[in-house]
Parts: structure tokens; sequence; C-alpha cells
């Protein structure tokens, strides 16, 4: 009954209200009587506090309380993990540190909050929390990854273990091997809207909460733990976030501390951080050093790959992404083996940021797999292809769905890869060297559990409800097209309420899974609502009476008979025929077993041609192709949005951005927006986006897989491939910067 | 940021006798650096003085050259035709610089007066002889932080390789201040003892034992006004600015070039580069030899060598030995070929 058919390019249905101000971020809310919190953090990387003066603050105007380990609420939930750790508690034994906010003169980090100071404006909290003064007793922090490689430990978690097919060195004994190491630096988020939270104690054991989180649900439940409360009493509200990328994957330490002192001081506390404290409170990507070997045949065959990462992660946390896993599956391969090891440093927890840990990865992979299709004088794309696999080869089984061959090669049509030379450094245009990189990206396709509801109400109009947060990549119209599509109301009659815990339970916005998750609990619950409408109008008596529910069609908020046009019923006339107000339909929608048969992933490939100054070393990214491999897509625009994001942030990564920190302090010396380098217009060429758009049958049944993390993954890799095409040099350390290309003259 | 107070004057006289009476009163202009450092606590006013109501921000001819006055707006400035036609390096300098919001609102006097960028100037919890000269007491609890030079030995990719001390590496961050040293520009200022000039040449300072001083402007001086002789460079000028990305970021390295060329013969010419003292950097003895000769890559190569004696790197800006000279070549040939 549903044609499975492109979808048409609508607008985002968000747009006018994010563009006039009508969206209200969790910054927005004012409460009556509300007062706002100011964190002070430590100056120092790793010690204690010998001293702290809190008077001058505690006399400055409006000052309503100074909090710090001396005189901080308790949080009834101390010992369990408060804020929801990424990955959940660290395996036992250990001798993990343990961080609880403002709980002890113990220094762990640079940035740590030391106090959180509250008045009756934003502006009297700042002044008095500049007056805060304390004394540390130093000790050194150790901050420096490149110095601690030795000390990595293995993480103890199922995902990360070691892993191996065939033998370990068997890229040894190949006739062409390479070993090469990549580093990537910390980059932080940096989305545009600051980080906090709006707490308001409603009663004595009763929440309301505006947050900044990608998850209402994982929000409420965090803050549950924290304060032993019943979740159902805690409301949580994120409708709109002004970016994520990551930063808002859990519940951090100081939304918990704000919650605890607004029980204290029995007001709304609003806080909202400065851009400084985004470098150390909210997570980064961890800097991350990786060496591969790689073996290969002369026919271009690859015999092994050994892949081995060291990331960097706090002293009291262990953080783990899927850095190495990409080399597990991508090619066919005899002999691989990875290897995933983590330093605990004073340092603050690292988090998922876009692409998470397999951007990084895809960038030590794809330049391997670049510097070997050089090695064996291949052509990259020939390279990939001699070892294309339709199978996984990690478990066997089938992907679900994977048109990678196509997307190399609408790719390589759309840059012009036939203009690129194989020989490194031998295109110019005039004084600028050319050269053409691609890479290859991939990303898990989830199919996470989602509840969702639809109620088509008595004039035709539909609702649709649930609890998931919009953070930018345009859910809101995603759902709103599932919605369209089962149930042919028009778009302009279709809501999307969304962002708030009151609605269906719906996971964190994360995982590029959220089409996939929520979008098929949307399509299940309007195929119920679709089912009764069918059934109304085909029983006796019905409009349709006598009709098979396979003749039927549903379009522009009428149910007809497809090969008669004239044969149709108006939605509104059927329920108000069956005296029905509304009809409300919820669905628990998740996988079936036999997912388990396949691998789902997402896949794309990006192109980019760059231009280098040969004397000072500048890249510009001159244009630009990436190309999504995420089954059907379920709203062109957003989806071509997406892409275009992931390769600014690809362009970020791989040229400009890049946290540096002092090791001798322990502390970033560039945190703030003009310093820290997030590519801008200027750096950003026109990027065209290629949609294979073939739907996955197995996954959901829109048949559409997850594109935010696969529009940067891979990214930088395919600039560094372009940088050495361009120039003959290879860039292992991103970002790329004009030093690291000078040669003297 | 501390309470003080904020006065605001319609005249220069009213500005520099504000200024005179106090300790611890700055001018405000634009604002784009100041009240950044207020919030920083790097600077701790007592009193701020507007000068945003002074009628100082005139663009005009003069019979020997070009007249900006102080309060001029950077985007006023660099969009203005008359320096389009006259000093076109200015313009592009201009336009070289911060974002256009900044452009907007930043004014001529201030982007002369504007602070380093020294990462460990602007954070109190670090040690910085520029904004602490002196060491006072026990480290916290001073607004002003520890003394002792936190880049070298530290962080320095952006720091400079001419003119240092070993009390300061620091580099003076502004872009129009290499057009206005390399087009001769002299500054007008007036203060409690009356009117003089500065030539821009000497308006900054090389840091030597007094990093905190940036520039030669004696205390309650007011600028007024720059002035840019008249010149024949308005055919070949070129500001080249190497930077980590394509805008909004200050210099790795930049080259101001302008040039009186007579067919493939360099008439006259000038050179300054930023990104590499804690002044703006002009090149004389570059200038001396390139003066009289054709215009060849292999002149340029050697006017590059010639411009490097005396450069040493600290480290992680030791690339910029590298970037500096391949980048004046870089701005000789652009500017050389409109011919
Ligand atoms: C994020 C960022 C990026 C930037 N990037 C660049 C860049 O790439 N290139 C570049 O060149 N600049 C850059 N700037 C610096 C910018 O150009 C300066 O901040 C600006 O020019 C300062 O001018 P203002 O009028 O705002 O000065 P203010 O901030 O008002 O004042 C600065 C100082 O000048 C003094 N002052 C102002 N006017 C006078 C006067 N008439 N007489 C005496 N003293 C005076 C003030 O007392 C104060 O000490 C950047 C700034 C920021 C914040
Ligand atoms: S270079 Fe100058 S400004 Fe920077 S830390 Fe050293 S003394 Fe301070």
């Amino acid at each position: 009954m549903t044609k499975d058919l492109k979808n048409p390019p609508i607008d985002r249905v968000d747009g006018r209200m994010k563009v006039t101000g009508g969206a209200q971020y969790f910054a927005d809310f004012e409460l009556p009587n509300m007062a706002y919190c100011v964190i002070v953090g430590s100056e120092i990387g790793r010690g204690n506090i010998a001293s702290i003066d809190t008077k001058k603050a505690q006399g400055a105007p409006g000052v309503l309380g100074v909090f710090t380990h001396q005189n901080m609420p308790p949080i009834p939930g101390w010992d369990a993990p408060v804020g929801g750790e990424a990955d959940g508690p660290a395996p036992k034994p250990d001798t993990i540190e343990k961080y609880r906010i403002l709980s002890s003169p113990k220094i762990l980090f640079d940035g740590q909050p030391i106090a959180m100071v509250v008045a009756n404006s934003f502006e009297r909290a700042t002044y008095a929390a500049s007056l805060v003064k304390a004394t540390y007793t130093k000790q050194t922090a150790r901050t420096d990854l490149e110095k601690h490689l030795a000390e990595g430990i293995a993480p103890g978690r199922p995902g990360s273990s070691d892993y191996l097919r065939g033998k370990a060195d068997g890229y040894q004994s190949a006739p062409v091997t390479l070993e090469a190491n990549y580093t990537i630096p910390v980059e932080v988020h940096n989305p545009m809207e600051l980080h906090g939270i709006l707490a308001h104690w409603t009663g004595t054991d009763s929440l309301m909460i505006y947050a900044k989180t990608q998850g209402v649900n994982a929000t409420q439940d965090a803050m549950a733990q924290a304060f032993k409360i019943d979740p159902k009493k805690i409301h949580v509200h994120t409708e709109f976030m002004g970016g994520g990328f990551g930063m808002g994957l859990r519940t951090w330490p100081q939304e918990t501390a704000v919650v605890a002192i607004a029980r204290k001081i029995g007001r709304p506390l609003k806080l909202v951080m400065t851009r400084d404290q985004m470098f150390t409170l909210v997570g980064h990507r961890p800097y991350t050093v990786q060496t591969i070997n790689m073996g290969a045949d002369s026919n271009g065959k690859l015999i092994g790959i050994a892949h081995a990462a060291t990331a960097e992660t706090a002293s009291y946390e262990d953080f783990t992404e899927a850095t190495v896993n990409m080399t597990k599956f991508m090619y066919e391969c005899p002999n691989v083996s990875t290897r995933y090891r983590i330093v605990r440093l004073d340092r603050s927890v690292p988090i998922w940021m876009r692409g998470p840990g397999e951007a990084t990865g895809a960038f030590a992979l794809e330049s391997a797999m670049d510097e070997m299709a050089h090695k064996l004088n291949l052509d990259p794309i020939e390279f990939r292809l001699r070892n294309y696999t339709e199978t996984d080869p990690e478990h066997n089984r089938p992907y679900s769905s994977k048109n990678l061959k196509e997307a190399y090669q609408r790719g390589a049509e759309a840059i012009g890869w036939n203009k690129r030379k194989n020989e490194p450094a031998s295109q110019r245009d005039g004084d600028w060297l050319i050269g053409y990189g691609m890479s290859t990206g991939t990303f898990n396709a989830f199919r996470w559990e989602a509840s969702a509801r639809a109620l088509l109400n008595a004039d035709g109009s539909l609702t649709i409800q649930s609890a998931v947060t919009d953070i930018g990549p345009g859910t809101g119209t995603a759902l709103t097209m599932i919605a369209h599509n089962v149930l042919g109301v028009p778009l302009n009659r279709i809501k999307v309420a969304y962002g708030d815990t009151s609605l269906p339970k719906a996971p964190t916005q994360g995982g590029s899974a959220i089409v996939s998750a929520v979008g098929s609990a949307v399509y299940d619950a309007c195929t119920k609502i679709k089912k009764q409408l069918v059934d109304l109008a085909v029983k006796d008596g019905g409009q349709l009476a006598g009709r098979q529910a396979d003749e039927l069609m549903m379009a522009d908020g009428m149910l007809s008979i497809e090969k008669e046009p004239g044969k149709k019923v108006a939605l509104s006339d059927l329920m108000r025929t069956n005296n029905l107000t509304v009809i409300d339909k919820s669905a628990d929608s998740k996988g079936g077993p036999e997912l388990g048969k396949y691998s789902m992933y997402s896949f794309s490939v990006h192109f980019v041609q760059v231009r280098v100054n040969p004397l000072t070393g500048v890249v510009r990214v001159s244009k630009a192709v990436s190309v999504a491999d995420s089954g059907r897509i379920i709203s062109p625009k957003t989806a071509a949005s997406q892409m275009i994001g992931g390769v600014a942030g690809g362009i970020g990564m791989a040229l400009t951005e890049e946290a540096i920190i002092d090791h001798r302090f322990g502390r970033f010396v560039n945190n703030n927006l003009a310093d820290y380098h997030v590519a801008v217009h200027a750096d950003v060429p026109a990027i065209e986006t290629i949609m294979i758009d073939k739907p996955d049958p197995i996954i959901n049944p829109m048949g559409a897989k997850g594109m935010g993390e696969i529009a940067l993954i891979g990214f930088a890799g395919a600039v560094a491939n372009a940088v050495f095409n361009a120039t003959g040099q290879r860039v292992r350390d991103l970002p790329i910067t004009p030093d690291k290309l000078l040669r003297a003259v | 940021m501390n309470q003080f107070q904020y006065t605001r004057v319609t005249t220069p006289k009213a500005a520099v006798s504000a200024l005179s009476q106090e300790n611890g009163t700055y001018f405000l202009a634009g604002g784009t650096n100041l009240i950044d450092l207020i919030k920083r606590e790097v600077v701790v006013p007592e009193r701020l003085v507007d000068i945003n109501k002074l009628p100082l921000a005139t663009i005009e001819k003069t019979s020997t050259g070009l007249r900006i006055g102080a309060m001029a707006k950077n985007s006023a400035v660099a969009d203005h035709d008359l320096a389009k036609k006259h000093a076109p390096l200015l313009s592009m300098a201009l336009n070289a610089g911060a974002s256009a919001q900044l452009r907007n609102m930043a004014t001529v006097g201030g982007n002369m007066m504007q602070r380093t960028r020294c990462p460990y100037f602007y954070d109190p919890s670090m040690p910085c002889n520029k904004r602490s000269p002196v060491q006072a007491g026990p480290d916290k609890g001073q607004p002003n932080g520890p003394s002792g030079c936190g880049a070298i030995g530290g962080i320095n990719r952006m720091h400079a390789i001419f003119g240092t001390s070993n009390k300061c590496i620091a580099v003076h961050p502004s872009d129009m201040c290499i057009a206005l040293v390399a087009l001769d520009a002299t500054v007008n200022v007036s203060g409690p003892k009356g009117d003089r000039k500065i030539p821009f040449g000497d308006f900054h300072r090389l840091p030597g034992d007094a990093p905190q001083k940036d520039n030669t402007l004696l205390p309650g001086e007011l600028i007024m006004s720059v002035d840019i002789p008249t010149n024949k460079f308005a055919d070949n000028s070129h500001y080249l600015k190497v930077r980590d990305r394509a805008s909004y970021a200050f210099a790795l390295i930049s080259v101001g070039v302008a040039v009186d060329m007579k067919r493939d013969t360099i008439q006259d010419i000038r050179l300054a580069m930023g990104g590499v003292a804690h002044k703006p950097w002009r090149l004389t003895e570059a200038e001396h030899f390139l003066r009289g000769k054709p215009a060849t890559e292999a002149n340029f190569k050697q006017a590059a060598t010639i411009a490097m004696n005396g450069a040493k790197g600290y480290g992680e800006n030791d690339f910029k030995l590298t970037l500096a000279p391949n980048s004046l070549i870089d701005a000789l040939k652009t500017a050389t070929k409109t011919a």
C-alpha cells in the first residue's frame, strides 16, 4: 500500500521558529524569583585546595550563597555515579579516583569547580565569583599523553577488548609494508549555545528542569538517581538545542550541583557556563595516538592490518570509544588485529564528539590506505575496490545493505577524479599546487528502542509525540515526513511535539540513531491509525465497504481507491461518521531478532580538492563532495544539511581545530573562540552532497539509516590524502596547519 | 570585572585632562580589546573615559597626504575611497584583520594601542612579565598574577623572532599597523604638555627590560590622528596574511609590500612584517637592497635572506624562520606582478 518512493525535499518544520526567535532554548526560560549561578574553576591541574576565601564574595551585593566543598549541600545519591558516567562505572577492583563535585579539597583537573556562587542577577554572580580566592598545594599535573603512552591500560569493557582475525603479525610477511603513526589533538565540541541548566523544585521532591541535554529521559534518570526521587516527579524539557555534537550526551556533575543548590536556597536556579568552561566541564574529543601496520601483495590485495590506539581519559573515569573498530570490518583482509588502550591523566573526562572514535580511527586507517595505494602505485579508489567486501569479515555475516561501490563512482564523477594524477605534486594552478583526495567513512546503523504516540484529530490534523530532543539535525522534520508517508496527512497539518519527558520515552539523540529508532515508533503508531481507518472504511456500511485493504491508498487527507481516482473519503468524514473525536495510538518499537543476522552500517565517501601554497604552506579546500549511503533518505534537505555540517566540521578537524594545553600548568591556552579555530565560512567551499538513497531492506520499515556521524567520519583523511597528492608531503598529525608543510625555499 | 567609574568626554582637551587626573584611568574607544582585558582582570580600571564622542573620525586629504582620525572605525577606513585610492595597502591590511563585526567597532587609535594576544598575558593565573612586571607579594590574591615569561619555554608558536628580550617575546598583533609603518605614517598626539608628532616606526617599542610598555605614548596622551604621506605605491601594493584559518585569525606571518615600479624595475619600495616582533617590523635593509633592482625571484630571495638577519626562534615558532622569508617572497611576487 505504501509506495516506496524517494522523498521530496521539504523545509525544516522548525525553521521559521528558529530564525524568528520563537524557539526557546534552556537559557531563554525565565522563572519568578530565579537566581543565577556562576562556577569558579580551579587554576591548577592537580593538588589540593589549601584555603578558600569566600568572605568577600558572600558580602558582595545580591549574593545568596557561595558553595564550596566546605558547605555544599549533600546529594543523596552521592555514591552512585552522579551524572551517569558515559559508559557505566569502571570495572572493579580498581584504583580509579573518585570525583564528586564540590565534595573535597582534592583537585583532579584544571578548571574543576571549586566554588559555585549564587546571586540575584547573572552580573552580580559573575562579579562575586571573581572575588573568591583560593590557595593550593600543587602537585605535578600529568596531562601530556605523549609522555605517558606506556601507561596505557586495557579498559576492560567488552567493546574495547583486543581483536584478532588470522595472525596478529600477518602484515609483516607481505611484499609491501607500511608502518605509520597518526595523532589527533584534543578537540572541543564548541556548539554555539553555552551549556547549563535551569532547575526548579516545584515541591519537596518534585523537580522541573530546563536542560541542555541530548536526552531528556537520560537527564530525568540521572537526577532521579542523584536525588533518590521518583523519576515521574522529574520533568525535563529540552525542545531545542543550539548544537550539541555529543557534549550533551550525559548529565554533567555541575548540573547535579545546580539542582542540589536550588533545593538548598529554595529558588529556581540557572547556570549558564562561560566559553572557557566549555573546554573543561563538558567533555572533548580525546587526544589519541594511533599506529597502523599494513601489508599488501603486489596486486594490491591486503594481507594484514594491525591498528593500535591509545587515548587519554581522566584519572576518575574510564572513557572509551570505538576508535579501532572500522579496521575490523571495512576491508577484506585475512589478518587483522586491533588494540585499544587508555591512559588516565589529570584531565577532565572526554565525551563522544561527532563521529566519535570512528572519526579518529578513520583518519588513521584511510590515511594508511592512501599511503599504501601510493606505495603500490595504485589509484586509491582502485586499491579500495580490490579489497572491497560484500560481507562483514568481522562477524561473517551479510551487511543489511551496502552500496559503497556506487558511492565511490558517483563521488569520483562529481569531483572530477579523472583529473587527479597519481604522481604527487604534479599539478599546479599558477603558484598553487592542486591535489585530490578521498576517504571512506562508516558508522553503525542502530535500531534502538523508542516509543511514540500519534493522534489523528477530528479535523484531519495529526499530532506526533516523542520525548526525543531535536539537537538540530531536523528530527522534527524527518518525523513529519514519516508520518505523512504513512497517513497521507498534508505536511502542514502535522505537528510534532518533542523534547519533553511528558511525552513518550525516547532514546538520547546520538549515534545517528534517531530517525531509525523514533522514526520506526512513529511509523508503527501511524500504521495503527491507518489500520483502524481502513477497517472503518471497508467494514459493512463503511464508505469503501467491501474493498480490500491493498486497493487503498492515503494521500491529501483522503483514503481512496488507487485505481479509481474519484472513489475516496476524507479522513475527517470517516471519523465524524464513526463518532470519533480522535484516534490515539501509541507504539513501542524495536528491531526483531532477525536484525541479528546482519551487520548494519551507514557508509560515506568524501572527496576533496585542495590548493596548497608551496611557499606558505597554506591549505585551502577548494571543492568537497560527500556521498552518503545511508538507506532511504527521509528528508532530503535536512539530510543534505547534515552532510554539509559534517564537512564544515571535517574541515575544522583536518585543518584548524586543536585545543592546546601548556603541560607545565596542565591548563589550556586557547580556550576561547578567537584562538580555538573552528572553521569559518571562508574555509568552507561550496559543498556537493550526493545521496545514494536506496532503502535498507532490513533495519526498519522506512529503510532509513543514520547519517549524522558518517557526514564527518573520514573527511579529515580525505583532506590529508589530498594534501599529499598536492605536495608529496604526508601529514599524520592533525590539524594540518601551514607550519607542518613548510619547506625551505 | 571590578567596579569603576565611567565618564564620557566630548573634546580632546577634556579627554586629556580626565586621563591625567588619576592612575588607573583608561580611554575607552571601540572597547573590543579593553573590555576583554577588564573582564579577565588583566586591566583593573578605576575609571573609564569614553572617547567615542570626540570629533576625531574624519578621513581627509591634506596637502601632504591623507589624515585619518583616531576615532575612525577600522571598517570605515578600509572601505573609504581615499584609502583605497591613496593607501590600498592600508585598506587591505585592515580588511585582513579580525572579523567584520570587530572592524565595525574597532578604531584606528584603539588598533594601535591593542595589547598582545599572548595567551599568558590574558590569564592572570599564568606567569607574564608584561602583565605583572614586578613580583608583588604572593601569587594569589594579586589581581595581576605571577611574573616571569610563560611563553619562553612554553607555548610560543605565535611569538616573535625579531627584537625579543629575555623578559618577553610577544608580538604586536595588529595588521593595520604593518601598513602604517610601511607607509611612513606619523602619529599626531595631544597630551598634558601639548601636541607632538611621533614617526610611526617610533610609536611602538621593543620589550627590553620593560615589556609592560608597548609604546612610547606618555601618560595622559591621546592619539588624535595618523598622517600618511603622499606616495607612488598605489598600483603595486599587497598585504599577505598567513594564518591558521582563512579569516578571523591573527597572523602567523604577515607582509606589507608597497612598490613603485618602473617597468620591471623597483624604483622605490616599502616592506614591513607582522607576527614577528613586539612592534610592526620594518625591513629597511631589504628595501635598500631591492631599490633600483629588477623584480626577479632571485632578488626577492636575496632580499628575504637579508630581511631575516638576526631572527631567532624559540622552539614552537622556529617555523617562522622559514615562513617569514617565504611569505616575503610570495608577497613580493604578487605585489610586483600587477604592474
Ligand atoms: C577576537 C578578536 C580578533 C581580532 N583579530 C585581529 C586581527 O586579526 N588583526 C588585528 O589587527 N586586530 C585584531 N583584533 C584586535 C582589534 O583590532 C582591536 O581590538 C581593536 O583594533 C581595538 O580598537 P578599539 O577601538 O576597540 O580599542 P579599545 O578596546 O577601546 O581600546 C584599546 C586600547 O587603546 C586605548 N585607546 C583607544 N583609543 C585611544 C586613543 N585615541 N588614544 C590613546 N589610547 C587609545 C584604550 O585606552 C585601550 O587601552 C582582534 C580582536 C579580537 C577581540
Ligand atoms: S611573551 Fe611577553 S606577554 Fe607573553 S608571557 Fe612572556 S612576558 Fe608575557
